[in-house]
């Protein structure tokens, strides 16, 4: 069968007229709608993501313990082995292996569970299992439910991933880093602020790039859940128009360009932090 | 040979006080125990040089001094305070001993001068015009102050362990310990750093320093300690150590040493 399609761009520039609505706007406009959803996605996304999934990643680099200093009221409690019992009524409890753990859980899960079944996880699933109230006003009350919700899978989702990208950043930075950053009198902290962090991040700023594309990508699976972003608004440009091509076309060069975009800052990014000297950075 | 050698400071200290003392160290890396019943005093104004074969303890015997690394038994303490009391503020008495590693372990994404000035910033609280005046001096010093604007990357292996002396010396530190200094240095840099570590012996500066440089050794240690298989086998004056009075091991280890 031969195959033959009627190309008509200025479809995407013609008012649209709408039998309930009346007249819209243009179909152009609708994508610049959906576009802007996009982005307000995937940067909401990015920023739950980034911070989030930095602690996570720190978190999973805790080796030396952290005492916690819990106060005992009564008799001697039989806690674990991570517990020490020091005087004068005080327990002290390493929290170390409790953190990392968390973090440890928390990216086998997130990372594991395939993303469209956690967008529906959090908008269907969620909302039943909570407390009536609070399901009530997740579904009711938040503004923009379906908007928050994908920011929130997507940036948890992606957590996971930058968590990662943060951990092995910091793992490949050598053992004497450590000692020669604590031995000049830093604290933890201090160590992983003015030492360990700057140098990871310069690290991974490649797969940071690509963990932030693929969040880009991954808010297409909002129209799952009803949010109007670039691909949901340019179906329904399809259904209204059947001018398949068109509206698809347009949505993929909007998708090639803002990759093509973040991709050249970011280039430009990583030569500004890149280490003047250093041929490669952590290598042990 | 150099028994002499009038550059040499004496090896009566000033004052019999220890700066550092370890009682009975022993430190297990699980089921294998790196130090076993480690015994030895440091006072102050001291150079102790520590020699030994390939992973006999020396570097771990460094770092349990500071708190680098834990040790299970016995009792370290610096300047009066002990390293393994839970309550000691470890980061605070670091602050007070100046390290220098085989591998320089500078900061790679800050200058030189940044590197010197960022725990003299962030420890000691120090301004930063004070903060940089000290670490100009330093940097004059050790004779780098032409590149205090450069990245550690961007020096010779000599000139970053330099550095590296300069940072730990920004901190003002009671003592200084070195591990193995010159062994990642081609030959003709590796003067360049003991001339620095010699200065700063002849200062009166307490110093541990595991070397393998016996010239060194020969001309600014006070004492020597062999340590062999976790244990420490010798702990003696410099002169007792290179006069021949002394056990099997060290012997065999130093002729090795001395015709490579
Ligand atoms: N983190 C660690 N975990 C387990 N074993 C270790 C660790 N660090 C060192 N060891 C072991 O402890 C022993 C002593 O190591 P150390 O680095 O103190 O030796 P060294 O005398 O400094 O040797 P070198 O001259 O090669 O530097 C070695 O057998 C080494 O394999
Ligand atoms: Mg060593």
């Amino acid at each position: 069968m031969e195959f033959s399609y009627n190309w008509d761009w200025s479809v995407l520039f013609c008012t649209v007229q709408d039998v309930k609505i009346g007249c819209v706007a243009p179909y152009f406009y609708w994508i610049v709608e959906g576009f802007g959803w996009t982005i307000a996605v995937a940067s909401a996304a990015w920023v739950i993501a980034f911070s989030w999934g930095s602690i996570i990643g720190i978190l999973r680099t805790l080796e030396d313990p952290i005492w916690l200093r819990i106060p005992v009221v009564k008799s001697p409690v039989n806690f674990n082995t991570s517990a020490i019992e020091a005087d004068n009524g005080v327990v002290l409890i390493n929290i170390a292996w409790f953190l990392h753990g968390f973090a440890t859980i928390y990216v086998t899960i997130f990372r594991n569970i395939p993303l469209l079944v956690q967008m529906f996880l959090w908008y269907f699933v969620l909302p039943e299992v909570l407390s009536k109230e609070a399901g009530m006003w997740l579904k009711r009350e938040l503004p923009l439910p379906e908007y928050w919700t994908s920011v929130v899978c997507l940036g948890l989702y992606t957590a996971s991933r930058v968590g990662e990208a943060v951990r092995a950043g910091i793992n490949s930075i050598t053992q004497g880093q450590h000692y020669a950053a604590m031995a000049v009198g830093l604290t933890r902290v201090q160590v992983y602020r003015y030492v360990l962090l700057p140098v990871a991040y310069r690290i991974i700023v490649p797969p940071l790039t690509s963990d932030f594309l693929g969040i880009f990508k991954n808010s297409s699976l909002a129209l799952t859940i009803g949010v109007l972003e670039l691909t949901a608004m340019t179906r329904q440009i399809d259904e209204y128009s059947y001018q398949t091509f068109e509206s698809f076309t347009a949505a993929t060069v909007l998708y090639i360009l803002v990759t093509a975009i973040v991709m050249f800052v970011m280039r430009i990014v990583e030569g500004r932090v890149s280490i003047p000297g250093m041929i490669s950075l952590g290598a042990k | 040979m150099n028994k002499t050698d009038n550059t040499a400071p004496s090896t009566e200290t000033t004052s019999g006080v220890g700066m550092i003392r370890m009682n009975d160290v022993s430190k297990w890396y699980g089921d294998f125990q790196v130090l076993i019943n480690c015994t030895t005093k440091v006072d102050v104004g001291e150079v102790v040089v520590i020699c030994g074969p390939s992973g006999s303890g020396k570097s771990t015997l460094i770092k349990v001094i500071n708190g680098l690394e834990p040790f299970q038994e016995g009792e370290i303490t610096f300047d009066g305070i002990s390293v393994g009391d839970q309550a000691t503020n470890l980061p605070k008495l670091r602050s007070r001993i100046g390290m220098v590693f085989q591998n320089f372990e500078l900061f790679p994404h800050i200058t030189i001068i940044d590197n010197i000035n960022l725990a003299q910033l962030k420890v000691l609280g120090r301004d930063q015009d004070e903060a940089t005046k000290r670490s100009m001096e330093l940097l004059e010093r050790v004779g780098l102050i032409d590149q205090m604007d450069k990245f550690p990357a961007q020096l010779s292996g000599g000139q970053q362990q330099r550095v590296a002396i300069a940072r730990g010396l920004a901190m003002d530190p009671a003592a200084m310990l070195f591990d193995e200094p010159t062994s990642a240095l081609d030959p003709e840099m590796i003067n360049e750093v003991l001339d620095v570590m010699t200065e700063l012996a002849l200062e009166g500066m307490t110093m541990m320093v595991v070397t393998h440089e016996m010239g060194f050794a020969r001309r600014v240690a006070h004492r020597v300690v062999f340590m062999d298989e976790g244990r420490i086998e010798e702990d003696c004056s410099k002169d007792e150590f290179f006069s021949g009075e002394r056990g099997e091991r060290a012997q065999e280890f130093l002729s090795k040493i001395l015709t490579h």
